[in-house]
């Protein structure tokens, strides 16, 4: 967490915070403190409006009519593909696949990259910082091919061990499947050396990253990684839409995931004959709406000074840290050198999910429990965390009301 | 904060810091209970002797209202026999899905509970405790018995 004074002095939180209607709400008779933008984020007014717009004067099946709003649909959804590819510094439009999320993105590379792959007795590294959707779908395949599933495990702070990391490489280990940012912890991975290391062990690599995609700039050839799979609705974008980045020599080689309208060239009972790459994967009309949504919130973020906001969010994290860690009988989990937008604890004497309930009283949303990341509470030896996750768009004076919250919490359970 | 204040009420939350019955029984017949929402999880034990609850008693870990919940369930189903612990569930579950604040049956202690019904959220955490009774009175499964 560095706080870059300089940078910060671009980015107006105010500003922002009028770019959302839903802050402006109130909840039990009290003013909106949203504080969990890890589980989803809110959607600025330019979101809103675009998938208004394309229902309203666009919509239409794209691909498939030759009619003015067909093309506008088309053009639309193409669109938000060519913008997905320049937010992750794509090589070109090919290698992205609009998907329904990060979990449909893993889904689709486990079951046609590892199903067509994998051998029993071959390796899938995963790390126990995951996400449940970047562990069950890698436990599918397993069972389906006959593949193990090996761990890396995490220190005391919730960092991955990196010896073990690399002891744990080794010519049978396949694919490596790691998160960029933990959801539960907010610990930010050291991907790019992760991704050399098991290169150098052969392995293929997908990384999670719809925890870092709102926070952070990604570079999907710097980091070199053959898969990146994220969630519009976690970066200020639609629900019910991803993206999934894959290297374009994998996705040629890859069987298809799911068969239907759109991912074939011809079909006869005798042979079909796939669309090629992306759309070979694309399969069946697409929530067009959501894509569109995903466009308007990438051109967002490309609007914003991202240092600057990043630099914005640190402090507010590191404010957040020193004043819950302020309050007697306060945890923190996960206190990584590296993290962003996630604060985790517990509070001695109220079990967060008590915690959440008198804190939403007091109009604070936090999510509250084992994040879908239960490995990382059974490693804490914690049923549950009371998690404050950040967006752009929040303040000091949120982690203020929070804060009071937590204060009510403890009169009444300490 | 007055729906808070009926949600914690003092007894609940004096059940919480010293929960009822919170200990093994050996040899009793064990369910386990789980809520993936929240992690709670709970065992719990009943001793039915000649169709009649001799003792019933509970250990793990979870929020107020499913440590509250707990607690008052095993005080309020010694002595029952297993139909009227049955039955006793559905007053309990009535009493706190209700959607009007009108009198249910009168539960008793066990109407500290009430109040969960204005937190949607919280009905599982309730009715946990109560689940897992029910599967360890009809005594017909093995597996874990999950609010999911
Ligand atoms: C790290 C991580 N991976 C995967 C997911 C799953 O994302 P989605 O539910 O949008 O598919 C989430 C969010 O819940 C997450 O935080």
């Amino acid at each position: 967490m560095t706080t870059l004074a300089s940078s910060a002095a671009t980015f107006n939180v105010d500003k922002v915070r009028a770019d959302f209607p839903i802050l402006t709400e109130r909840v039990h008779g009290k003013p909106l403190v949203y504080l969990d933008s890890a589980n989803t984020s809110q959607k600025p007014e330019s979101v809103l409006k675009a998938m208004d717009d394309y229902y309203r004067h666009a919509n239409a099946n794209i691909h498939r009519a030759t009619h003015l709003l067909s093309e506008r649909a088309t053009a639309l959804y193409e669109g938000s593909r060519a913008k997905a590819a320049a937010f992750l510094n794509a090589p070109d439009m090919r290698t992205i696949v609009l998907t329904k999320g990060t979990t449909d993105g893993i889904n689709l590379v486990a079951q046609s990259y590892g199903r067509s792959t994998l051998k029993p007795g071959d390796e899938i590294l995963l790390t126990w910082l995951e996400h449940h959707s970047n562990i069950v779908p890698w436990q599918l395949v397993a069972a389906q091919t006959g593949a193990v599933i090996k761990v890396v495990p995490i220190n005391d702070a919730g960092e991955l061990e990196q010896d073990q990391l690399s002891a744990l490489l080794s010519e049978r280990t396949k694919i490596m499947a790691v998160g960029h940012v933990s959801n539960a912890l907010g610990t930010i991975n050291p991907i790019k050396e992760m991704i050399a290391k098991a290169h150098a062990a052969g392995a293929v690599v997908l990384v999670d990253g719809a925890q870092a995609a709102p926070h952070l700039v990604i570079d999907v050839q710097a980091l070199d990684c053959d898969f990146y799979v994220l969630s519009s609705h976690k970066m200020f974008g639609s629900t019910g839409t991803g993206v999934l980045y894959g290297r374009a020599s994998l996705l040629e080689a890859m069987p298809p995931y799911q068969g239907g309208g759109d991912m074939i060239a011809s079909v006869t009972f005798e042979q079909t004959l796939y669309n090629q790459v992306p759309y070979k994967f694309e399969a069946g009309t697409p929530n067009m709406a959501g894509v569109v949504g995903l466009g308007a919130a990438i051109d967002y973020l490309a609007g914003i000074d991202r240092d600057a906001a990043l630099a914005h969010e640190d402090a507010v994290l590191e404010y957040a840290t020193a004043q819950v860690r302020e309050i007697p009988g306060t945890r923190i989990i996960g206190e990584a050198r590296h993290k962003t937008g996630v604060l985790s604890f517990m509070l001695e004497g109220a079990h967060p999910h008590d915690a959440g309930t008198i804190l939403d009283r007091q109009g604070v949303a936090v999510r509250t429990g084992q994040h879908c990341a239960q490995p990382v509470m059974d490693r804490f030896c914690i049923p549950a965390t009371i998690r404050a996750s950040l967006g752009i768009y929040n303040t000091r004076e949120d982690i203020d009301a929070l804060v009071r919250g937590l204060h009510k919490v403890r009169e009444l359970f300490t | 904060m007055s729906e808070l204040t009926d949600l914690y009420q003092e007894v609940i939350l004096d059940h919480n810091r010293r929960p009822h019955n919170f200990r093994v029984i050996e040899g009793a017949t064990t369910q386990e209970g789980y809520n993936p929402l929240c992690g709670d999880r709970l065992t719990l034990y009943v001793a039915i002797d000649g169709g009649v609850i001799k003792d019933v008693a509970f250990q793990g870990s979870g929020c107020a209202i499913s440590k509250a919940s707990a607690s008052l369930m095993t005080d309020a189903l010694k002595g029952k026999t297993a139909a009227e612990a049955r039955a006793l569930f559905d007053q309990f579950h009535a009493m706190i899905t209700s959607d009007h604040a009108g009198p249910t049956a009168d539960l008793g202690k066990l109407s500290v509970l009430a109040g969960v019904r204005e937190f949607p959220a919280r009905i599982k955490c309730a009715s946990l405790a109560w689940h897992t009774m029910k599967a360890a009175v009809a005594h017909d499964s093995d597996a874990p018995v999950s609010t999911e």
